[in-house]
């Protein structure tokens, strides 16, 4: 049966014989012209002069654009702050700002024409680093957020132990194998229809709206696919289809709108880089008494989402571990470089490295394993949910077992308080005020340890590194607990549209985009479960602005929990209709949906049968499901609240290898436990926890954004920027599920998957870390990314 | 231009500029999307189609690969492969495997994995070096690989060779070619185009003249005699790995790395040594090896050593309508050659440094030392002050150290985004401390170790 099924993705067989379509497949109306931008060459300037005379006589170019042609009303391209003008005359704010927009007869004619600009700046002082921008007070907000509890400084002073110490953690390009894609159809009356490869479909509708000066209801957006979006889609979109949608209104003509892969690099933001100071205070055991955090970070030239990445940062500063003090100050730098923005985790990711970082340091400070710092320092384990003990009930069953809507909840004591139970409690406060309710990482730890059979491997690696003076080895394990919930509050919730046609087939829409996470396919497995048919009568149909409206961003992890019972919501409407069709017509109330099947009293039904009654009797077969997440309330500015429904967790171990004469190094073997509550899709949730490790790796090992000192991204395209090849996954990659169910009442009870397991890469770099300690006695203090260049800097430092 | 080859088991004409990609042709002009674009310069394999002829099936990066390089030849993409309702085997293993989640790199990673399949190869990671997926992190997609290893393959892929009349941009034999480039001294010559592929796609350039040299099969294969292999210039990379493994483990070892399985097999010889990279990955080897270099012009030929060919940084040995005809490579200069590609990736990477040391040690002394390095300098060069201090010194730890201080008189490399300038010199340094680790047995690649024990 479907939910709980590990059915392959739903677009499998299309992707493997090339018949999914991406934007750029799209096949458009004859005459479609397509665009390029012209872009900065300085990282900060003012333009002085503009000549684009061999731009406009090119061959190919139907119309140019520039900031002049819009008067006052430049679009505005930002999600948040209104500061992205979609092409700017005035001041250039870094490499690879959009100033002239060329409309031609095909996409070389644009990129070639747009490489003809003559345009004079005078060179303003360009923010390129952390210092000379903190130096110069470049920010977005008045000043830093402190987030915090306890009195941190005293803990800290009064501590057995101090440490102190700083990470460097490198941004990430996401890499989307299909770069930035829109195309804009004319339609009559104004109208305009957009293709938009896009996390974010509603806000591409707005924006366009914005732009073109007409109502929402006047812009139609569509997304059936994107070819990768990992957060990168969420609002780097908007200038594509926005530029579309202006020059679609004005020749009239379809138009399309895709970055070659350079300028994409060059154009759009990447992960926000950051340098985490930290100054710790701990007891003998490696206990953390007291913790002072402070966060630099780059937004770039404008604000995007920075402000909330920022923002999460903070909230996983604590990652797996109790704070009783901690202190967290965050600064978010306005600088002349690519304006950073969403990427898997949010901020996330860097948070729990700077924790990490410094439970790695205690250990070695200690002369202790790194493990039993971490578990001495974990939140209080779960308590068991029995039965009475406040956990609702809901539609679910086990995976093994068949679910049908109507089974009962079977608590299932699958983790026991962890194996031994000889840990002292220590707390389950955050140092934002929400009580962890469900932290499940103690008996995960001691599952992974066992099954990866860690403490003999672990004497294997000493005893390698004490016979090899070259190539060292190194073990990282690194847990991982993630807060599941938009952190703007408002954004937690989601809609959905169900038909079902008089042939009992059933057309499923929601708000939520597929960008390869699977979203598609699990939320059909939930339809499918609540009609009890089989996943061949579901048409899943792309998301349209025009069937679910005001939709969030597909984004936070939060695609199948919010859309999922937006859908399961809309099926439950119809099916309330179609039971009490079934009493007023049978007298039965007794109702159960399975195998295409419809039960009721003593009658069986063929689904299709029953849908075509239905009809006939003049029931409705359609409707629309809302959702909003239950129980978050988030106040930012305090940094207070509970921002979180629910906590993922996750725990990797990793063992490398390290060439101590260049560098170079390679992850050998990786196991991984994750927590997907009770999975929807153990195939699919395997792929992102797969897919997540290799690629939370990749940016902490191979991917190095480098610019020059004039600001120019020398890292621009593949051939310089190196996300992980198919040998960099790890020789031995052992992945498995935890087997629980999530005590909070989700989809199913299962548990977001696309964020937290990348994470779970921390371990490969803090294996890193480990086989540079083993060349000398001093902390190496590894910087991310760990290139070969950077891990022999870090060998050089244990060795002082 | 007319070009002619088999698409899809159907014959097609083009007439098209010289310099139009088979990847646009086919989205642009065929509607044949299945074919995706990931990166436009030959780095992420999504555009992986299957070209075939007399030689067999390989797999190419149709977004820097030429029409008029496809005269004469069949190609096959993901539009192609399955028959209806029926999949190729790779396609089946990777549904059954979920190998694809965003699908955008699968046409490609379908295209390779099927002519590997065809060629009957199991080396599935270095067959993918060259496609690039970001959501899977490659696991499924190896499973899937290893799932449809076994399956038979499917008849339909065949090339069945046909008349492709003669075009004058495209010379069949070095005759031919000599003469044309003689008449027409600046026209560009075009072998693999992996290199000049990107002039079009990324610089934008017009290639006003061109020469295809994919015709001139006299310019292709490898002689070997007792002393020597003669590499002809249109050997493609892909033919080095087993030629030189015998020899020169090492050697052949960096060619598997050399870049990815489309670029070895389009990329050729010839082409790495004339474009005059300071980071091509052939020279220092074979300069290290004491290769020479063939020229042509005309009906004249001269040999010269390959280390001359390098004047200084986009400046090489090569006159007017003068163009590389073969590189002669002495066995004996790979009986004690070592090369070592240093990059940030494994695979598929444009090494930071690459260190060729040829040292010969007789009665526990250095005979003689010819060490060259490619990323170092503006040229391949050799690392004469390091060599002069090795000579005639016994093979000890203690002469590698007395000879360190020599790299930094030999070379003044620059930073760039692949490594800082000292950091290539430390690497550089090392790389002799790690000729000298090897020859006393110890573990010294991180690609020769295990998990474990």
């Amino acid at each position: 049966m479907s939910v709980g099924s590990p059915l392959p993705h739903d677009a499998a067989k299309l992707h493997v014989t090339g018949q999914a379509r991406y934007i750029d497949d799209i096949p458009l109306p004859a005459g479609a012209l397509h665009l390029a931008f012209g872009l900065s060459t300085v990282a900060h300037g003012e333009i002085t002069a503009m000549d684009l005379s061999a731009v406009r006589a090119a061959p190919g170019v139907v119309r140019v654009y520039t900031a002049e042609d819009f008067g006052d009303h430049v679009p505005d391209c930002s999600p948040s702050l209104g500061d992205e003008p979609l092409l700017t005359s005035t001041e250039v704010q870094f490499i690879g700002q959009p100033i002239f927009l060329v409309v031609a007869t095909s996409h070389q004619a644009a990129r070639k024409a747009a490489k003809l600009g003559k345009i004079d700046y005078k060179d303003l002082p360009a923010l390129l680093d952390y210092d000379s921008a903190m130096e110069a007070d470049s920010r977005f907000e008045d000043g830093p957020r402190i987030y915090g509890c306890g009195d941190a400084a005293t803990a800290i002073a009064e501590a057995p132990h101090k440490i102190e110490g700083s990470i460097e953690i490198g941004g990430q390009e996401h890499f989307y194998l299909e770069g930035q894609a829109a195309a804009a159809v004319p339609q009559e009356g104004g109208d305009m229809l957009v293709h938009s490869s896009t996390q974010h479909p509603s806000e591409i509708q707005h924006k366009v709206a914005h732009a073109l000066h007409v109502p929402m209801h006047a812009v139609r957006v569509e997304t059936r696919r994107m070819g990768g979006g990992f957060g990168g889609k969420e609002s780097q979109g908007n200038w594509l289809a926005i530029a579309c949608a202006i020059a679609a209104r004005d020749t009239g003509k379809p138009c399309k709108m895709r970055y070659d892969r350079d300028d994409d690099m060059v154009i759009t933001g990447k992960r926000h880089d950051f340098r985490i100071s930290y100054t710790c205070g701990f007891d003998d055991e490696g206990r953390i008494l007291g913790i002072d955090f402070l966060q630099i970070t780059r937004g770039g030239w404008s604000m995007d989402l920075t402000l909330p990445v920022a923002d999460r940062a903070m909230l996983h500063a604590d990652n797996a571990y109790f704070l009783p003090h901690a202190r967290i100050e965050s600064h978010r730098l306005k600088m002349n470089t690519q304006s950073n923005t969403a990427y898997r985790g949010f901020g996330g990711p860097q948070g729990v490295l700077g924790i990490e970082r410094v439970v790695d340091h205690i250990a070695h400070e200690l002369g202790k394993d790194p493990i039993e710092v971490r578990k001495l320092n974990y939140y209080d384990e779960m308590v068991t949910p029995t039965a009475g003990d406040g956990v609702p009930e809901d539609h679910v069953l086990s995976l093994e077992g068949e679910p049908t809507s109507e089974g009962s909840v079977e608590h299932v004591d699958a983790h026991p308080q962890h194996a031994g139970g000889q840990v002292t409690p220590r707390g389950k406060l955050t140092p934002y005020g929400q009580e962890v309710e469900d932290f499940i990482l103690h008996g995960m730890t001691e599952e992974l340890l066992k099954t990866s059979d860690y403490a003999a491997r672990k004497k294997s690696i000493e005893k390698w590194n004490s016979e090899n003076p070259i190539i060292k080895k190194g073990l990282g394990v690194s847990p991982v607990k993630f807060g599941i919930s938009f952190t703007l509050t408002h954004l937690n919730q989601a809609g959905a549209l169900v038909h079902i046609y008089n042939d009992g087939s059933i057309h499923l829409n929601h708000g939520g985009t597929e960008m390869g996470q699977g979203l598609f396919q699990k939320v059909a497995q939930v339809a499918a479960t609540e009609f009890g048919v089989s996943l061949d009568k579901i048409k899943i149909t792309a998301t349209d602005t025009a069937k679910v409206p005001n939709t969030s961003a597909t984004a936070a992890s939060s695609g199948t929990d919010l859309n999922g019972m937006a859908v399961k919501n809309a099926c439950d409407r119809i099916r309330t209709r179609l039971e009490v069709f079934i009493l007023d017509r049978f007298g039965e109330s007794d109702v159960s949906w399975a195998k295409g099947k419809v039960h009721f009293g003593v009658h069986e039904m063929a689904f299709d049968e029953l849908i075509s009654l239905a009809y006939m009797n003049r029931v409705s077969l359609s409707a629309t499901g809302f959702y909003k997440t239950p129980k978050i309330e988030w106040d930012r500015i305090a940094g207070k609240g509970r921002p979180f429904f629910y906590f993922a967790h996750g725990i990797a171990i990793t063992e490398v290898a390290l060439d101590t004469l260049t560098g170079e190094n390679r992850i050998l073997r990786a196991d991984i436990l994750h927590d997907a509550g009770a999975s929807l899709n153990p195939a699919i949730d395997k792929g992102q926890i797969e897919g997540g490790y290799v690629q939370g790796a990749g940016w902490l090992t191979t991917e190095e954004l480098v610019w020059d000192d004039k600001g120019v991204l020398k890292t621009h395209a593949p051939s310089t920027y190196k996300i992980p090849a198919c040998s960099d996954a790890p020789d031995v990659f052992n992945v498995d599920l935890w087997d629980g169910r999530n005590r909070e009442e989700t989809i199913y009870r299962s548990k977001a998957v696309g964020e937290p397991p990348f994470m779970l890469g921390i371990s490969a770099f803090l294996a890193l870390s480990d086989a540079c300690a083993a060349c000398g006695p001093a902390y190496p203090a590894l910087n991310a990314p760990a290139t070969p260049e950077e891990c022999l800097k870090a060998i050089a430092r244990a060795k002082a | 231009m007319e070009i002619t080859f088999r698409l899809n088991g159907a014959l097609v004409t083009a007439s098209e500029a010289p310099t139009r990609t088979l990847l646009d042709y086919l989205r642009d002009t065929r509607g044949l999307t299945g074919t995706k674009e990931g990166c436009n310069e030959g780095d992420c394999g999504a555009c992986t189609v299957m070209v075939e002829d007399e030689s067999g099936k390989k797999p190419l990066n149709a977004c820097i690969l030429f029409l008029p390089q496809l005269h004469g030849k069949s190609v096959t993409t993901v539009e192609g492969l399955s028959k209806g309702d029926t999949l190729h085997p790779v396609q089946s293993a990777m549904i059954e495997e979920h190998g694809s989640q965003c699908g955008f790199c699968t046409p490609g990673i379908v295209m390779s994995l099927a002519t590997a399949h065809a060629r009957g190869e199991t080396d599935h990671e270095d067959i993918l070096a060259g496609n690039l997926c970001r959501c899977t992190g490659y696991a499924p997609i190896l499973r899937a690989a290893k799932k449809a290893e076994t399956a038979p393959i499917p008849e339909e892929l065949e090339h069945i060779p046909f008349p492709a009349p003669a075009i004058v941009e495209r010379p069949e034999n070095a005759d031919e070619l000599a003469a044309i480039y003689a008449l027409r001294p600046d026209a560009t010559l075009i072998a693999g185009a992996t290199d000049v592929g990107l002039w079009v796609t990324k610089q934008m350039r017009d290639l006003d003249e061109v020469i295809f040299l994919n015709g001139v099969e006299d310019l292709r294969g490898i002689s070997e005699t007792d002393e020597a292999f003669e590499i002809r210039a249109m050997t493609p990379i892909a033919d080095l790995i087993a030629l030189f493994k015998p020899y020169s483990p090492s050697l052949s070892e960096m060619y598997r790395r050399f870049a990815s399985t489309q670029v070895r097999a389009a990329a050729t010889l010839g082409g790495n040594i004339a474009n005059g990279s300071p980071i091509g990955d052939s020279p220092p080897p074979l300069i290290a090896a004491n290769a020479s270099l063939t020229l042509r012009k005309g009906e004249e030929r001269r040999t010269i050593a390959l280390e001359d060919f390098f004047i200084a940084y986009g400046k090489q040995d090569r006159g007017v309508s003068e163009f590389v005809e073969s590189i002669t490579v002495p066995k004996s200069g790979l009986t004690d050659l070592k090369v070592y590609k240093l990059s940030k990736r494994f695979d598929q990477d444009i090494s930071a440094v690459c260190g060729a040391f040829n040292i010969t040690i007789s009665d526990g002394k250095i005979a003689a030392a010819r060490i060259a390095f490619g990323g170092m300098a503006g040229t391949p060069a050799r690392a004469k002050t390091v060599e002069a201090a090795l000579i005639s010194q016994p093979w000890s730890m203690d002469t590698i150290e007395a000879a360190l201080p020599g790299f930094a008189e030999d070379y003044t490399p620059m930073s760039d985004m692949r490594a800082s300038a000292a950091y290539r010199l430390t690497a550089a340094q090392n790389m002799l401390k790690r000729y000298f680790a090897e020859s006393q047995g110890l573990t010294t690649s991180v690609l020769n170790v295990k998990e474990g024990a």
